[in-house]
């Protein structure tokens, strides 16, 4: 039986890219062994992200109260979780995951059968490679995971993933609201799933804003850092 | 009876009888209305027993009985405080797991009423 994908791409305010994201994954051709659904999460937009979404054959999720990132996510880990998905791929709304590149994370994922796989920037230096003040927030994130779980993830900033059954299970239980990448991988390590990293490119924000800017940027480190720990020391 | 301990009591009563019509309306949920409801007695107690505050302060081996009301005040503020971020917090989560259920409801609604129409 082919293996049940579930793509979410949790958006909010992102009608500008949405459109060209969800052309590219009709026209996506991946191995057959897989069988796709896309899942707009709408994270209570105030544009019109909804109605163009409704206007693809996807599955559209309205969040009537904007929870932020982690809880639209964690919105379609649940509904990956109840309707028997095999493998769940969460993909940013702003383009700057290129559709192209999910194969490489499902390549990944039938060659290690990994609970998770992350889709890294660092690994091979090409694409978007963001601005080096963030950069250097990577790195640190790579030092603390690396301190935290024993283990390397480059890029753990990353939201470009795929989450097998395993992993979906343990993020409908707990997901972090804010910020989830960092903190999520502490999550799944100390749980003893097998993550991986694999390279991919990334293009720059098609469309939208970051919600990390200016001094947010710090407040992002600190919050992440002390989430990171707490999630680190509980049992 | 000093003049501050005549304004001290009215403003007691005054407040008491806030949080009664408070909690007569509904407004406010009992578990909060009794550390309102201390908090007037204290008060109450304090402008009736004068030597009291005295008292108490000499008891801690405090000085300066204002400073003993400050430090407690503070002291009973931020438990309160941390109280209700704790409160809040579970309030938050609450929010997330309802708002995150009713979508997926709402979604799954939509995809039976379509599979109907077809």
């Amino acid at each position: 039986m082919a293996t049940q994908l579930l793509i979410i791409i949790p958006c909010f305010n992102e009608e500008d890219s949405i459109v060209s994201l969800l052309n590219e994954l009709n026209q996506m051709v991946v191995p057959n062994t897989f069988t796709i659904t896309v899942a707009v999460i709408n994270d209570c937009s105030n544009d019109n992200t909804s109605m163009i979404a409704e206007k693809f054959s996807v599955v559209v999720i309205n969040l009537p109260v904007n929870l932020g990132i982690g809880g639209a996510t964690q919105t379609g880990y649940k509904y990956a979780w109840e309707n028997n998905f095999d493998v769940a791929v969460q993909m940013d709304g702003d383009g700057q995951h290129p559709p192209a590149e999910l194969n490489k994370l499902l390549q990944c994922w039938q060659n290690t059968q990994a609970n998770v796989v992350i889709g890294s920037r660092f690994l091979v230096k090409q694409g978007f490679q963001s601005s080096l003040l963030r950069r250097w927030g990577i790195g640190y994130f790579h030092w603390l995971n690396k301190f935290f779980t024993g283990i390397h993830i480059y890029d753990s900033t990353s939201g470009f993933r795929l989450f097998d059954r395993k992993a979906i299970e343990l993020a409908v239980q707990y997901y972090p609201d804010e910020y989830p990448e960092p903190e999520s991988i502490v999550i799944f390590a100390k749980s003893g799933l097998s993550i991986y990293e694999t390279p991919v490119i990334m293009k720059e924000r098609q469309g939208g804003k970051s919600s990390i800017q200016h001094l947010y940027q710090l407040y992002y480190i600190v919050k992440v850092s002390i989430a990171m720990f707490f999630s680190f020391i509980r049992k | 009876m000093a003049k501050i301990q005549i304004i001290v009591i009215c403003t007691n009563l005054i407040f008491l009888a806030f949080i009664a019509r408070l909690i007569v309306k509904a407004k406010l949920r009992e578990e909060y209305a009794i550390v309102w409801l201390l908090i007037t007695v204290l008060l109450a107690l304090f402008s009736f027993w004068r030597k009291g505050l005295d008292a108490v302060s000499k008891l801690f081996g405090v000085y300066e009985p204002a400073n003993f009301v400050f430090t407690g005040f503070i002291f009973f503020i931020l438990i309160y405080l941390l109280h209700l971020s704790i409160v809040n917090s579970k309030q938050q989560k609450s929010i997330t797991k309802l708002t995150q259920e009713l979508a997926l409801l709402k979604e799954q609604f939509k995809q039976t009423n379509k599979s109907k129409t077809n």
